[in-house]
């Protein structure tokens, strides 16, 4: 068993946007708890400067974002822009939900690590995180 | 690292953030943190925020923290909720409840899982606290993981302590019970919209005036959390606490039996941390399997660890 107070990853699951279904972030969420990390989760409708400010108040390694509106090209750049505002430029970025193949090379050029798409197994998530985070 | 420790006390809120995960961690640079943030802190007035899972908790501590705003005052949050026992992992859900404040320079919020402690709190709680102090938040809230009966180990941190109840959750007699209901320093009525929140008031005045004369009687306080009702009541009440604990003195034997508690589970730990290391896990495993398979008694194999450090 490892200690109680040992290093945990910790992970911001964010909803930017408009679109309110979170089923798919709530799935990864709960499955990155069961992978043993400290998940914070947001809710819906979070603006770019919300996400990137909670990524810096809990001191997250990893944010991924959850998205369904098609809003991702508008959305993205400005979250990570805010993250990098607020000094927060060591932080692995992955994303999900409904994002076109053409859009890849662009998530990919903007430091999005990872997308994940409908049908992923869940559990190649939880070892995206644990492959990615150096502790 | 000192580098860390200058950023944070120039007010950096990234430094606050990052010092707090290696304090978090229980890390030799945590502790080292915490050494050199400790004689900063002691201003901030903690206040701690406990109740049922579902008692609104979160809400009420994010329109608290908003009622503070108005008076322009500064406001530190830490949210702890449970880690699984299995996975150790957790959903810290806790920021869901207090967006308005997201985007607040004068709030920082910062969730922490329970990593196996219990009594509602994290292992490394007094720690945080202290830091968040140390960085000169005039407040700080502690939100304990949803608590039933017993869970009192936050009158032990904050200074004020607020149990938040619920109409409709139970009679009387629950209220009569010992345990939590004795180390509220304001009761709070949350959901006071729901029926039945004036029977649970009644019902908790009658319980209180059965209290020992001469002891204090915490006020009672109805709120609609989620509206924003009442927060202002509810911060006269603490702020009356306030200074009922320093004109009576007992905010120094507070302060007391709050160091004398921790120094004391401090030492626990490094105890028990030093019989690990003078014990190969060989023999730990036989004298485990002694007790298991009834050969031994769990006291007399704990006092066989205990003295491997104690000459």
């Amino acid at each position: 068993m490892t200690s109680p107070a040992a290093t945990k990853i910790r992970v911001l699951i964010a909803k930017p946007g408009l679109d309110g279904h979170d089923r798919g972030a709530k799935v990864v969420a709960r499955a990155l708890r069961d992978g043993g990390c400290e998940v914070i989760y947001t809710g819906i409708r979070q603006t770019p400067q919300m996400i990137a400010e909670a990524a810096l108040q809990e001191d997250v390694d990893v944010v991924g974002l959850s998205i369904l509106s098609g809003a991702h090209l508008e959305l993205f750049p400005r979250i990570v822009a805010e993250l990098k505002n607020r000094g927060v430029d060591d932080v692995v970025l992955f994303c999900g939900g409904i994002i076109p193949e053409e859009d890849t090379k662009a998530l990919e050029d903007l430091g999005f690590k990872a997308i994940f798409r409908p049908g992923t197994n869940t559990q190649d998530i939880v070892k995206f995180v644990y492959e990615n985070v150096t502790k | 690292m000192d580098d860390l420790v200058e950023r944070f006390l120039r007010g950096e809120r990234r430094a606050l953030s990052r010092v707090i995960t290696r304090v978090e961690n229980a890390t030799p640079e945590g502790r080292e943190y915490v050494r050199q943030l400790f004689p900063h802190s002691g201003k901030a007035h903690i206040i701690g925020i406990t109740g049922g899972a579902g008692s609104g908790k979160s809400t009420l501590t994010g329109a608290l923290a908003a009622e503070y705003r108005k008076r322009g005052k500064t406001v530190g949050i830490v949210a702890v909720d449970p880690s699984s026992p299995f996975t150790q992992g957790a959903i810290l859900g806790d920021r869901i409840r207090m967006q308005d404040l997201a985007l607040d320079e004068g709030v920082y919020m910062r969730s922490m899982a329970s990593r196996g402690a219990l009594g509602g709190l994290a292992p490394t709680i007094d720690d945080v606290v202290a830091v968040m102090d140390a960085f000169g938040f005039d407040y700080v809230l502690i939100e304990t993981v949803g608590a039933g009966q017993d869970e009192v180990e936050i009158a032990g941190t904050a200074l004020t302590t607020i149990l938040v109840n619920n109409p409709g959750t139970g009679d009387d007699i629950q209220a009569m019970k010992a345990g939590i209901i004795e180390i509220a320093d304001v009761l709070v009525v949350n959901k006071a919209d729901h029926p039945g929140a004036d029977v649970l008031v009644s019902q908790l005045q009658a319980l209180l005036s059965l209290a020992p004369p001469g002891s204090r009687r915490p006020e009672i306080v109805k709120t609609t959390a989620v509206r924003g009702e009442g927060l202002d009541k509810l911060a006269d009440a603490i702020e009356q606490h306030r200074q009922w604990l320093e004109s009576s003195g007992t905010i120094d034997q507070c302060r007391n039996d709050d160091a004398r508690h921790q120094v004391l589970s401090i030492a626990r730990a490094i105890l028990l941390e030093r019989i690990r290391a003078a014990t190969p896990e060989a023999d730990l495993q036989a004298l485990v399997e002694r007790v298991a398979s009834r050969d031994l008694d769990p006291h007399t194999a704990a006092e066989e660890l205990a003295a491997a450090v104690s000459s």
